[in-house]
This record gives structure tokens, C-alpha cells and sequence, in this order.
């Protein structure tokens, strides 16, 4: 695929003096070792949050939509901001293992795997969300256009609202079907260095028989490109459909072409900050420092300056063309967002994504640690916010001045959030103990190239 | 070094004054006053075998026709001496677009520090070299348009915004002073990006500490962001003013996708002659072969950024933005739907395949696809707004083509001239004497 030749100037992307070895044994570690405390009281925490969720869940269903704080004019709030918020972060899984291995980005083999994981994770969280909130759950398969008693009865392809059921499902398949590809040496290396017999058994299943010939290895990185050119095409199309929700609409703040790509950039943005904020507490706990170095979260956080930029050029966008169209319900949406009850989220908003970003700019704010996992939550909760003044800010005050309303979250909002919240971790941390979190099929065929140690050995012998 | 061929010297100054003449042609051609589009119509009418007003009419009623058919009569005249106006300005936007969307491409190359396109950085920055003349001939255009030379960009009109709520509302904006300081500060910002970066380039060449690639690295980011905001800037007043009524937050970088796909495509193209031409021995098909996938990956970009727009609106059909479609679709029908099938469908099916991205006649044929694919949607941008239905491609527009083509064949291997082929002094030249993909 690419060549051996390295420009010096590029720096290592594996510290230290690693061979193939020890790449798997690396990897390999947390697997094959057994959980510490932290571990069990992170995901203790994680499951009570989860089952808590749980309960709110079917206390909704129960009970009724009316427990939440939703009202007459503000339909959506919480489920669809928490469901654009857990789709964006997903996409910055299927960002830095389709798109940038289109782009050739070689330092994405230290992160894609546990980017994916995230992605999985996320997208089923989000999936909840368009489940939940039906007022009749369980007539949630009439969106799906089966045969049926009815004569028939098929369901409107022109709402955007079917759309989202496509195209989350078909994310989250392609998604799993790509991951799982790529997992399938990583497996086959944990079945083999297994001692005991029930994870020998467990790992020759997942592996699904992986003997890495030569063909195997051909047909795999195939599969694997054009699995990235599809997804790439799909990462996009998602993220837009879920703009499609509000952009097709007629309320304004809501209907304006920019949604889809600006939705898109602000999901890179959000999930790149999610992705920094996982890494950077599992290369310290699992020891992975040397594959997940300073200068992968380095170019994360340069990935998210420029995303964040691009989200702030939308967002400048949006307040002039608001100002240039004329059309005072257009102008009003913009000032309320401003100046109106919810002036405290508009600035949150703001602050967190469009200025948090700018800080990436200096170098020695960009490679410091501490700095970079302050900035990855600042602008999850900054897109958090967005979503929120999206959607409740364009509905709580639109055309009809008698229908103008105010929201706020009951306990049970909150309580399915955090739900999801407990219910991400557990998947994550579950999977951090059981998968390996490093692609060390991939790692290992930059090893010669890009490690360290045998760039020294070639930049040496150069000069 | 390569040398400006004779032939293809005398080619660009044959397209130069061939496209002069037609341009005069076009506006020699131009209906010179309203009564003679009245009898132009009064001809149409009556070649369409068209009935004439039935007589009998009070002659009140009469009056109020005949007024109609002036209004009508004179419309018609701003319409038609609008046309080689806009034709040549479309030609203008068009080429100085590319240069300018080379000119995004080769900072993005630099920033991102690709291993591969070094071997191609001579290439665009020559087609880069026509930045700064064809924004000198797009500002002296738009100085005509502002002394009221031409009637494209109707709130430049005193008496149009006179009558117009909706325009004086925007004048804050969209005025004269203010629209040619804008100009000025884009194109004269690109343009100093543009000779500072060829300069340093050129300068590391015989260089080998990398003070100059870090320099480079760093005005590169800066012009990114610059042009992040001024792109859309430019697009707001150079194409979506000339629809003074109508907006869309999209439009910036739907114009943006258009920019950098006719972009790559060029140097794609050029690439491929000066290769032909065994100028450039250290371009492999691998190089050509990824120029091929942007083209492939930016058309799609492109196709996604036009459905959206189109959708969106449709969809919610609010009738104060439809309009602009509306237009476009009942008088610009195949220019409209055919660049979608020259855009999209025709490069997604031939670029698709990985052995055709790397023969040079299938990225020429693609190539020149997209490029007339994009020549139409830039059309189609400008036209409705100038022209309306009294569009057709005829002398004035090819002979604008024509005209800058040669202009810009001219400056762009001229620029090619002045410095070797091969910028040897970036630190990742052997990466990309060697790429192989």
C-alpha cells in the first residue's frame, strides 16, 4: 500500500523499542489479565447509572410521554437532542477508520479500534432514543415497510423521520460488519496466545477461524478499502439525514441548507472530543502509551480546531444569512437565541465550540494532556448545547406569539440521559477488558516504517 | 525547465483573439435600444404564427396592453444586453475559480504535509499564476458593473433599490463601496498567499534547512482560514447578490465543492500533458491515480451538497426561496438536470474503477466532463439571475470561454517557464518521488 520510505521529518508513531512481540503482548495485557478495583468500581458506577436509566425507561413506557418535560409547542427536547448528540459522537469512529484510511493516515491504526468501539457503542445508545420516545412503543415496527393485514398498509417515504430508520440502521450494520472485519486477526492472535480452554474456545468463535494467508490478507485489506469508501459516503449521509429532521421543516432556525454538512462537521468535532477523552484515560490504564502517543492526540485535537472552525464559519454563516433573508421570524429565532430565556445555553454553546477550540491553535496547549482532556468534555458539553438551542430554541418561540412556551427537564429526561451515559460505559468498559483495543495487525505493518526505533536505525544510517 | 511551446503559444493567443472578436461580436450584437427588441418580438411573435391581441378592445384596455407590452419590450432589453455581459463573466468566474481553488488545494497539501503531490506543487502553482490576473480582469469587470456599464447585479441600481423593501434592507451589505473593498480584500490577500508561497518554495529549492517549509507551513494554515470565511463571503457577492431577493446558507460551500473539484481536475489535466510531453518523468500513475479519486470523491462532495440545497428547499417549498429553482427548473431544464448526470453519474461510473484512474485518456475524458460540467453550473448560477429565459450558449458565451481559456493557457504555462519542475527542496520530495500506491 504504501511505501517503506519515511520522510525523516515525520515523527515515530510507536515510541520506544517495540518489536512484533511485543505489540501482541501489549495488547494482549489487559485481556489476558484480570480487572483491577478501579475498573469494578468504574463499572459499578456505570451500572447503576444504567439500571437507573432502565427504570426511567419503563417508567415513560408505563406511565406515559407525559413524564417527560415535554409540552404542546416543544415536542422534542431531551430524547432528540440526547439522540443527535450520541449519533454525532459516533461518527468520529467511522471517521478515523474509513476516512482516514482513504487519507492514508497511518497514525490512525493506534485509535481506530477503540474509535469504532465507540462508535458502536454510541449509535446504540441513539438508538434508544427514536424507540423511546413514541407515545406507542409498541407499535414501533409500523415504520418498517413489511406486508401486512391492513391491505397493505405502507408507511410515507417522504418523512426524513423514516429516513433516520435506515440510515441508523444501516450505520450501525455497516459500522459493526467493518469493526468486526478488522477484528478478526486481532482475535485470531488472543486465540492463540490463550492458555486457558474457555477462552481459546470463546476466541476461535470471534475469530471465526482466521489463519492469515496470504489470500486472506489480500481479500481482507480489500474488503477493507471498499468498506471505507462505502462508510465514508454513509458517515456523511447519516449524520445529514439526522439534519434532514429539522432542515426539511418550516420553523425558522430550523429550515436552512447548511444543516447537513454543518451537522456533520459538529458531529467530527463532538466524536473527535469524545474519542480524546476515552484515549487519553485508556493509553495511562492500559498501558498504551506507546501506541496512543502525544502526537495522536495532538492530531485529534488539530482535527478538532478545524472542525470547530468550520462549525463556528456555519454558525457566523447562519447569523448573517438570518440578517441578510429579511424574514423577521428568521431574525427573531437568531436574537431569542441570543437574548431570550435561554441566553445561558446559546453562550455555553458558543464558548464551548467555538471558542474552546481556538486554544488548539498553540502548540503547548495542544500536546499538554491535562489540556486537551478538559477540551474534549468542554466541547462534548458545548455540542450537547447545540443541539439543545437548536431544537428547543426554534420551538418554544416560532411563528405564533400565543403558542410561545418555555421548557424544562424532569427528572426523567434527565434520568434516561445519564441512563445512556451508564449504559455506554458499560459496553466500553466491558469491551476494554474483552477486545483488543489496539488494531495490532494494523500497528505492526507500520512498525517498520514508523517506529521509532527503526527510524533511528534508518534516519542514522542515512546521514 | 520547461520550455512554452510555440504551438501552443500561438494556440492561446489564436483562442485569445478568436474569443475577442466573438465577445465583440456579442456585444455589437446586443440590441441597442428597447424599440428594437420591440420589433425582435413583434418577428418571434410573429414567426410562432402567434394570434395577435384580438381587436375590438376598449381603447382604455388597449393603453393598459400597450404599457404591459413596453414593460415587457423593455425587460427584455436589460435581458438581452445583460447577455455577453454575463457570458463573459461567467468565463471569468469560471477560470479564476480554479486558480483559486488550486490555490486551496496546494494550501491544504502543504498543511496536512501529504507525502504524495510534492512532485506536482510546480503544476499548481502555476495554474495559480493566473490568480492574480484573473483577479485583476474580475475587479475591473466588477468596477464596470458598479459605473452602471451593465445591469447584472441589479441593487447596484439606485433607482432598483428605490422600489425595493427587500434590497434596501440589505444595503448595509450589499452596496457599492463596501462590495469592491470586499473584493479587493479577498483577491488581494489569495494573491499575496499565492507569490509568497511560490516564492518560498522556490527559495528551499536550494536550501536544505527547512526554515522556509516551516514558514510555508504556517501561512498555508492561516490562508485556510482566511479562505475558509472569505470563500463564502466571495459567493454570497459575486454569484448569490445577482439573486438579490433570494439566500441560502449552503451556498458558500456548495460554491466551494464546484471550486476544488474543477480544481483538481485541471491539474489533473495539465499534469497529464506535461507528462506527454515527458516534462515531468517523477509523475507516476500513482499520482494520477489519486488525482483521479479526488476528482471521483469531490464530485460526489459536489453532488451532496447540490442535492442537499435543491432538496432542502423543495421540500419545504417556502415560496420566497422555491422561486430561485422554480426559474431554474422551468427555463433552464436541461442545462439544470444535465449537469447532475456531467457531475455526478458520469464520473461516479467511469472514475469508479480503480485501473481507469490510472489511464490518462479516461482522467482526460472524466476531466473534461466535469470541467463543462461545472462551466454549466456556474452557468446556471449566474445566468437566471442576468439573462432569465433568453439564454442560449451561443457566440458570446463560447467566445468568452475561448477568450479567458486562452488568457489563462497563456499566463499558466508561462508561470510554468520561470522555475523547475520538481520542487526538490521539501522535506517530503523523496516520499513523493517514490509514492506508489
Amino acid at each position: 500500500m504504501s511505501s517503506h520510505y519515511e520522510a525523516p521529518i515525520r515523527r515515530p508513531l510507536i515510541i520506544g523499542d517495540k518489536n512484533y512481540h511485543d505489540i501482541s503482548v501489549d495488547v494482549a495485557a489487559p485481556v489476558e489479565g484480570k480487572a483491577n478495583k478501579l475498573w469494578w468500581i468504574a463499572f459499578s458506577i456505570a451500572l447503576t447509572a444504567f439500571l437507573w436509566g432502565i427504570g426511567c425507561i419503563v417508567y415513560t413506557i408505563g406511565t406515559g410521554i407525559g413524564v417527560w418535560g415535554l409540552n404542546k409547542t416543544v415536542g422534542w427536547a431531551w430524547d432528540i437532542t440526547n439522540f443527535v448528540w450520541w449519533v454525532g459522537i459516533g461518527h468520529a469512529g467511522t471517521l478515523i477508520s474509513a476516512v482516514l484510511l482513504l487519507f492514508r493516515q497511518k497514525w490512525r491504526m493506534g485509535i481506530n479500534r477503540s474509535a469504532e468501539a465507540m462508535t458502536i457503542f454510541s449509535v446504540i445508545q441513539a438508538g434508544l432514543f427514536p424507540v423511546i420516545h413514541m407515545g406507542r412503543v409498541w407499535n414501533a415496527h409500523f415504520v418498517l415497510p413489511l406486508p401486512n393485514q391492513f391491505g397493505t398498509l405502507w408507511t410515507n417515504f417522504n418523512s426524513p423521520l423514516l429516513w433516520d430508520v435506515f440510515a441508523i440502521s444501516t450505520y450501525l450494520s455497516v459500522s459493526l460488519v467493518f469493526w468486526w472485519t478488522g477484528l478478526l486477526p486481532d482475535f485470531a492472535m488472543l486465540r492463540d496466545r490463550a492458555i486457558r480452554p474457555f477462552q481459546k474456545k470463546i476466541y476461535g468463535l470471534l475469530s471465526f477461524g482466521w489463519t492469515g494467508r496470504a489470500k486472506d490478507w489480500q481479500r481482507f485489506e480489500e474488503v477493507s478499502l471498499v468498506l471505507a469508501g462505502l462508510a465514508t459516503p454513509l458517515v456523511l449521509s447519516v449524520h445529514t439525514i439526522v439534519s434532514f429532521d429539522f432542515a426539511t421543516s418550516v420553523i425558522p432556525g430550523w429550515h436552512t441548507t447548511i444543516f447537513p454538512p454543518y451537522f456533520v462537521a459538529g458531529a467530527v468535532f463532538s466524536g473527535f472530543a469524545m474519542v480524546n477523552t476515552l484515549l487519553i484515560i485508556m493509553r495511562k490504564v492500559s498501558n498504551l502509551e506507546a501506541y496512543i502517543t502525544k502526537q495522536h492526540i495532538e492530531l485529534m485535537n488539530i482535527v478538532i480546531m478545524i472542525t470547530g472552525s468550520i462549525v463556528g464559519c456555519a454558525y457566523i454563516t447562519e447569523l448573517f444569512i438570518a440578517w441578510y433573508s429579511g424574514v423577521e421570524y428568521e431574525q427573531y429565532a437568531f436574537l431569542n437565541r441570543a437574548t431570550g430565556p435561554y441566553w445561558w445555553a446559546y453562550l455555553f454553546m458558543m464558548s464551548c465550540n467555538v471558542f474552546s477550540p481556538q486554544f488548539m491553535w498553540f502548540k503547548r496547549l495542544r500536546t499538554s494532556i491535562t489540556f486537551s482532556f478538559i477540551i474534549s468534555i468542554v466541547v462534548n458539553i458545548g455540542m450537547w448545547f447545540e443541539r439543545f438551542v437548536i431544537i428547543v430554541t426554534s420551538l418554544h418561540r416560532d411563528y405564533l406569539p400565543s403558542s410561545w412556551t418555555m421548557f424544562s427537564p424532569t427528572f426523567v429526561d434527565i434520568g434516561i440521559f445519564i441512563g445512556t451515559i451508564g449504559f455506554f460505559f458499560v459496553l466500553f468498559l466491558l469491551y476494554a477488558r474483552t477486545f483488543p483495543v489496539i488494531a495490532q495487525a494494523e500497528v505492526k505493518s507500520i512498525l517498520k516504517a514508523s517506529g521509532e526505533k527503526y527510524k533511528k536505525l534508518r534516519d542514522g544510517n542515512h546521514e | 525547465m520547461y520550455t512554452f511551446s510555440s504551438k501552443l503559444k500561438t494556440l492561446s493567443l489564436a483562442l485569445m483573439i478568436i474569443g475577442l472578436l466573438g465577445v465583440g461580436y456579442g456585444f455589437l450584437s446586443a440590441p441597442a435600444s428597447v424599440d428594437e427588441v420591440k420589433v425582435l418580438l413583434q418577428e418571434s411573435h410573429n414567426t410562432h404564427g402567434e394570434v395577435a391581441t384580438p381587436a375590438g378592445h376598449a381603447a382604455a384596455e388597449s393603453g393598459v396592453a400597450v404599457q404591459a407590452e413596453d414593460a415587457h419590450a423593455e425587460h427584455i432589453f436589460h435581458l438581452l444586453k445583460n447577455k455577453p455581459w454575463s457570458a463573459l463573466y461567467v468565463a471569468l468566474f469560471f477560470f479564476f475559480m480554479i486558480s483559486l481553488g488550486t490555490l486551496a488545494f496546494y494550501a491544504i497539501q502543504h498543511v496536512s504535509q501529504a507525502g504524495w503531490s510534492i512532485v506536482l506543487f510546480r503544476v499548481m502553482e502555476a495554474i495559480t499564476a493566473y490568480l492574480p490576473v484573473g483577479g485583476v480582469l474580475l475587479f475591473v469587470f466588477f468596477v464596470l458593473s458598479a459605473t452602471h456599464m451593465n445591469h447584472l447585479f441589479v441593487w447596484m441600481d439606485p433607482e432598483v433599490v428605490a422600489n425595493d423593501a427587500l434590497i434596501q434592507n440589505k444595503s448595509g451589505y450589499l452596496n457599492v463601496p463596501f462590495f469592491l473593498i470586499r473584493a479587493a480584500i479577498y483577491i488581494i490577500v489569495w494573491v499575496l498567499y499565492r507569490n509568497y508561497a511560490r516564492k518560498m518554495t522556490i527559495a528551499q529549492d536550494a536550501l536544505t534547512d527547512l526554515s522556509n517549509y516551516r514558514k510555508l507551513f504556517k501561512s498555508s494554515a492561516a490562508f485556510l482560514v482566511f479562505f475558509l470565511v472569505t470563500e463564502s463571503m466571495m459567493s454570497w457577492d459575486w454569484i448569490m447578490s445577482l439573486d438579490p431577493h433570494w439566500y441560502s446558507t449552503l451556498f458558500g460551500w456548495y460554491v466551494f465543492s464546484s471550486l476544488i473539484v474543477s480544481a483538481i481536475t485541471t491539474i489533473a489535466l495539465v499534469s497529464i500533458y506535461l507528462k506527454g510531453k515527458g516534462y515531468l518523468e517523477f509523475v507516476n500513475n500513482s499520482h494520477l491515480h489519486d488525482l483521479a479519486k479526488f476528482m471521483f470523491g469531490f464530485s460526489i462532495f459536489w453532488a451532496y451538497l447540490w442535492f442537499s440545497q435543491f432538496m432542502l428547499i423543495w421540500y419545504a417549498n417556502i415560496p420566497e426561496e422555491v422561486t430561485y429553482f422554480v426559474t431554474r427548473f422551468n427555463d433552464y431544464k436541461v442545462p439544470f438536470l444535465g449537469m447532475v448526470v456531467l457531475n455526478f453519474v458520469f464520473p461516479l461510473l467511469i472514475l469508479m474503477n480503480s485501473d481507469f484512474k490510472r489511464v490518462p485518456w479516461f482522467i482526460v475524458t472524466a476531466g473534461i466532463i466535469v470541467l463543462i460540467g461545472h462551466y454549466i453550473d456556474i452557468f446556471v448560477m449566474i445566468m437566471p439571475a442576468t439573462v432569465g429565459d433568453q439564454w442560449f450558449i451561443g457566440i458570446s458565451e463560447i467566445s468568452s470561454i475561448l477568450l479567458v481559456l486562452g488568457i489563462f493557457i497563456y499566463v499558466v504555462f508561462n508561470a510554468m517557464t520561470k522555475a523547475p519542475l520538481l520542487a526538490k527542496g521539501s522535506p517530503f520530495i523523496k516520499e513523493s518521488e517514490h509514492f506508489h500506491y
